[in-house]
């Protein structure tokens, strides 16, 4: 982990505005293992390592998406820095303040500063409460007072994220997928928190409603300069939003780049090959699928994960070096770090390795066909 | 082929009411509605397409809009269990010269699962906990061929093979909570296709499933497709995955078509408003950001009241454009804009080009 | 697997302890803690105007002066390898497993259990048939065809079903059948002896009891079913073009039913521990009966071998279940 702090010392980064800040939020080789027990005794005969050592950091107003299939650990991550859930090992320090292991008293002041968005508009609501009082649950949970009382308040929230302030009285059920959520940004916004971490803020949510929710989010950001941690598994909302991205897989963070670059120029294979899946609305670029990478098998299991570089298994690019040495989180470019021996669009860094490895799994090298 | 297929894949005007089409699955003014005790729900309102052999067709809409019910309705599913008696269907579904909407029920059950086969969107809860991947396999198999337990395992695993699931021997014994959301996606098309359908529905087959499990579900389907020379409805919201597949676009809003025809045509020069803001509403992965996405304002309708006239009129920036608020009271029937491609909407020709090419196409 | 057999089995065993502790504190604590003297407890095992010598037999055989520990120590010694009651003039040998002895009526309590025991499992036996047939046919019907006039009617009949108390249904069904029409006879007939008239006397208490339990399982039945009905998995069974029957009982049932093992294991445990209501009406000599009577005379080492014997098959048949859990559900032997 060492390694990768040197190395990142020297990133200059993307946006000017941030350089002379310090980050809001910093992480530093925050790991999450869920253990499993078994046998006659229960005893621990494993973990699941949902988070394995991640470093990052989330600068002052930016947004960070964070990307990566079903169990890369990006939503365990998102409950770690929100304290949703106790880190097994690492460090989270928010604007400064060492929060990794705070007890629920410290974490009270936390809570207004950092809020969080599900994905579940139907059941991250009470049914049984009022849309006035669920908005102004965290009032009540954190004794604060708003100036002008609490339903004024609330019906500003309500305004303020696109709904009707009439709307204080009514229940859940009687909104749709879209106005629900825009319900749970309102309680999220109540105590003017600094930072919002949204999981799958917009995946449950059908795709004319998604793009309202998708702007209403970042006019609040423009309008209140709130931080977003945006976790997603669409690639093509995260590119929309995002001013930085994370790609995770299997508990890591393999490639942490500026957007642009990412996009543009991905550099590693597994961002790559992300990158390439995703079903491109346009269907004369059907015939071009020149690019088209197709991993094939699933990701190995996050309790046993492979050893070396975690992609290996199914990288068409994998040589003996991978299977053995874990590649470092490295900004190899500026603004754009990648834990990877042999990166795409830069030169290799482990040139002289070049005895390949090939199981089963392995995915085709992006081929010319069709 | 024949020289229908020439003329169009899945797009045409339907022959008259009640004559067996030449098309191998033509759907006639079919309406699907369901009493409740709020109200009639008009899930489905009058559709009619057609789809040919070795063709396929892509049903894009939003939650509501009837896609579902429409793949249901072809399969004679909403015809079964306690809501089975409620249902009010009306119209024509032709399969290969079959009529079934008014077919006895047996008759239907004949033909689901050998000519006509289903994928469903979440293989988890699509298979039934208690049983093997093989053995539910080996009971659709069996249901249509009178042969031995052992020799439909045989099928199974040579099927199971073919999707691409490794150790289909091994596998096949195992449950589905033992196999991965892909593999098992992969089981449920195993499943479908064990009896060789000529009509495979696929509903929101990829919805579920992480991108690179997609792109592999998607191909795989592609390759099926080519080797059954089988006719092919994929139900999805995803605009990307009906441009990788599709050969025809039917867009539903509020249990109506509201637009259809060839994919190239959708996509490039689409004529409803309604596809204008699905496309606007899209966030693209093949381009630079635009500054904002442009969303269709309001919510779904309901299907209970659904608005008068044209159903996206409360929805729609350019309701006012045609005169006499003509979309409020008086229903868009589809009308052809181009070869084979379809619109129901009041703009005028030259409205709907102006304000295409003025307005949306410069902001995608 | 085995390992989750062995591990259950230990758990059952360890709560079956716990229950025992339990249950022999209530007896021998309980009554200290509400300020009786020893004399006054012993006194309690054998009836009206004791002898002193016969207080004193009680203290010593049960060693009421002695810490609760190892009277409980003593106690399950005596399951394990009897125990020896010595009541002055005469010694009485308690073979194991002793589970006490009746100070009242002078007899062990173990030889009562066994012996009525059969007249319980034959009555819990039967009525657990009848109810599952009966219940969870109509709770199938009832939910393939919610609100038909057979779902309205059954429901109904649910509903009597659970509300009406058993000493009305079984002394109605006693006096019809039994005395007036004299179709079922009223004297227990061992299985062993003669099958018919087994059945005969049976009769009635099952029905009486099926009643009672079927209306629950028809409930149960019904929402299980209705829920189950509505999965996907239906949804995939009838896509395959399977006749809709084999898609209720191969698929739907099977899934609705699960939950109902659980609530069965259950019920035929409480029934085996006595059911002492309908072996009251009934005049049944079962543990239930057995039960009431010694509530009656206040006879505290047979309610106490009762409440023992009621709570190992509460235990075991939750071990059963468990076990059978896991064979019906592939998902739980994961866990």
């Amino acid at each position: 982990m060492s390694e990768t702090e040197t190395r990142d010392g020297a990133t200059p980064v993307g946006k000017a505005s941030a350089e002379d800040e310090k980050p809001l939020l910093k992480v530093e080789g925050l790991v999450k293992h869920f253990p499993i027990k078994k046998g006659l005794l229960q005893r621990q005969v494993g973990a699941v390592k949902a988070v394995d050592g991640i470093d990052f950091e989330v600068r002052r107003g930016e947004t960070l998406g964070v990307v990566g299939e079903s169990g890369c650990g990006k939503s365990t991550m998102g409950r770690l820095i929100t304290r949703l859930l106790e880190p097994s090992g690492g460090k989270i320090e928010f604007d400064g303040t060492d929060i990794t292991h705070l007890n629920t008293a410290g974490m009270r002041p936390l809570r207004r500063d950092v809020q969080m968005i599900f994905q579940d508009p139907y059941g991250s609501l009470n049914p049984r409460h009022t849309i006035g009082t669920i908005v102004s649950a965290p009032f009540r949970l954190q004794g604060v007072e708003p100036e002008g009382g609490v339903k004024k308040e609330v019906q500003r929230l309500l305004e303020l994220v696109g709904l009707s302030p009439e709307h204080y009285n009514r229940y859940p059920h009687e909104f749709s997928g879209g106005q629900r959520q825009r319900i749970g940004i309102a309680r999220a916004l109540a105590l003017k928190p600094r930072m919002v971490v949204a999981d799958e803020p917009v995946s449950a949510l059908d795709v004319s409603i998604q793009a309202q929710v998708v702007n209403l989010m970042d006019d609040l950001q423009d309008e209140l300069g709130l931080t977003y941690v945006i976790i997603a598994h669409d690639l093509s909302v995260v590119r929309h939003v995002s001013d930085r991205i994370a790609v995770m897989y299997l508990g890591k963070i393999v490639e942490l780049a500026d957007r642009d670059a990412l996009y543009a120029a991905p550099m590693h294979p597994y961002t790559k090959a992300l990158l390439s899946a995703v079903p491109v609305p346009d269907p004369r670029r059907r015939g071009a699928k020149s690019e088209r990478i197709l991993l094939k098998g699933d990701v190995p299991s996050p309790i046993a994960p492979p050893s070396g570089c975690r992609f290996h298994t199914r990288c068409w690019k994998a040589t003996e070096i991978c299977k053995t040495t874990e590649p470092p989180l490295a900004a190899l470019k500026p603004g754009q770090r990648v834990a990877c021996h042999h990166p795409e669009n830069f030169e290799d860094q482990q040139p002289q390795d070049t005895k390949a490895v090939k199981t089963e799994a392995t995915a085709e090298a992006p081929a010319k066909e069709k | 082929m024949t020289e229908l297929s020439k003329t169009g894949a899945a797009v045409g005007e339907p022959a008259r009411a009640g004559d067996a089409p030449e098309a191998f699955l033509e759907v006639r003014d079919l309406k699907v509605h369901f009493p409740t005790d709020d109200g009639l729900v008009k899930s489905v309102d009058g559709l009619s397409f057609q789809l040919e052999k070795g063709k396929t067709l892509g049903i894009v809409g939003e939650s509501g809009s009837g896609k579902s019910v429409t793949s249901l309705a072809i399969m004679g599913l909403h015809r079964l269990g306690a809501r089975g008696k409620n249902v009010r269907m009306s119209g024509e579904i032709w399969l290969d010269g079959k009529e079934l909407v008014g077919a006895d029920l047996d008759e239907v059950r004949r033909l689901r699962g050998r000519e006509m086969a289903m994928i469903f969107q979440d293989p988890l809860s699509a298979m039934h906990p208690y049983y093997t991947v093989g053995s539910q396999i080996v009971e659709a198999y069996r249901v249509h061929h009178d042969v031995s337990k052992k020799t439909a395992r045989t099928r199974a695993v040579e099927l199971l093979d073919r999707v691409g699931i490794p150790e289909p021997n091994k596998r096949v014994d195992m449950y589905p909570h033992e196999f991965s959301g892909g593999m098992r996606q992969r089981a449920m098309i195993a499943m479908a296709l064990v009896n060789n359908p000529e009509l495979l529905i696929a509903d929101e087959p990829t919805t579920a499933l992480d991108v690179t499990v997609q792109a592999q579900i998607l191909d795989l389907i592609r390759d099926l497709q080519k080797e059954f020379g089988s006719a092919v409805i994929i139900i999805t919201h995803d605009l990307g995955v009906v441009a990788e597949i599709a050969d025809d676009i039917l867009v539903m809003y509020g249990g109506r078509c509201v637009e259809r025809g060839p994919v190239d045509d959708i996509f490039y020069q689409p004529g409803h408003p309604y596809t204008w803001g699905l496309l606007g509403s899209m966030p693209r992965i093949d381009r630079e950001q635009t500054d904002r996405l442009i969303p269709v304002k309001g919510q779904p309708p309901s299907l209970i009241n659904v608005p008068s006239g044209c159903a996206f009129n409360p929805r729609c920036p350019y309701a006012d454009v045609p005169k006499d608020g003509i979309t409020r009271t008086e229903r868009p029937e589809l009308r052809e804009v181009g070869g084979r491609h379809f619109t129901a909407c009041h703009l005028s020709q030259e409205d709907r080009s102006r304000i295409w090419n003025e307005e949306i196409a410069p902001k995608l | 697997m085995i390992s989750y057999i062995i591990r259950r089995t230990i758990a059952a065993v360890i709560l079956l302890l716990v229950v025992t502790a339990v249950t022999f504190g209530i007896f021998f604590i309980l009554p200290k803690l509400a300020g009786q003297t020893v004399d006054q407890l012993a006194q309690q095992y054998i009836g009206k105007n004791p002898s002193p010598e016969d207080i004193a037999a009680v203290k010593r055989n049960l060693g009421l002066d002695q810490p609760v520990y190892e009277q409980y120590w003593n106690f399950l010694k005596g399951i394990v390898s009897g125990a020896t009651y010595d009541l002055g003039p005469t010694t009485v040998r308690c073979d194991a497993p002793c589970f006490g002895y009746s100070f009242k009526d002078h007899l062990e309590v173990w030889p009562q259990l066994t012996s009525r025991l059969p007249v319980t499992i034959s009555l819990a036996a039967g009525a657990a048939v009848l109810w599952l047939l009966g219940g969870i046919t109509a709770g199938v019907i009832s939910a393939l065809k919610p609100g038909s006039f057979f779902d309205r009617a059954a429901m109904g009949v649910a509903l009597a079903g659970v509300s009406l108390p058993m000493f009305f249904t079984g002394q109605l069904a006693l006096l019809l059948f039994s005395y007036q029409l004299e179709i079922f006879g009223r004297t227990y007939v061992p299985f062993t002896e003669n099958p018919s008239q087994w059945a005969n006397t049976l009769f009635l208490p099952w029905c009486s009891l099926a009643l009672l339990y079927s209306a629950i399982y028809a409930r149960l039945t019904r929402s299980g079913m209705l829920e189950t009905m509505n999965e996907d998995f239906i949804r995939t069974a009838r896509a395959k073009g399977l006749r809709e029957r084999k898609v209720v009982v191969r698929h739907g049932l099977r899934a609705a039913l699960t939950p109902l093992v659980t609530v069965f294991g259950m019920d035929v445990g409480l029934l085996l521990g006595g059911a002492l209501i309908t072996e009251t009406v009934f005049s049944l000599h079962g543990i239930g009966e057995y039960a009431v009577q010694s509530i009656t005379t206040n006879d505290l080492p047979p309610i106490l071998g009762v409440t023992l014997l009621a709570a190992f098959f509460v235990v075991f048949m939750n071990l059963v279940v468990d076990l059978l859990y896991a064979t019906i559900d592939p998902r739980v032997r994961l866990s």
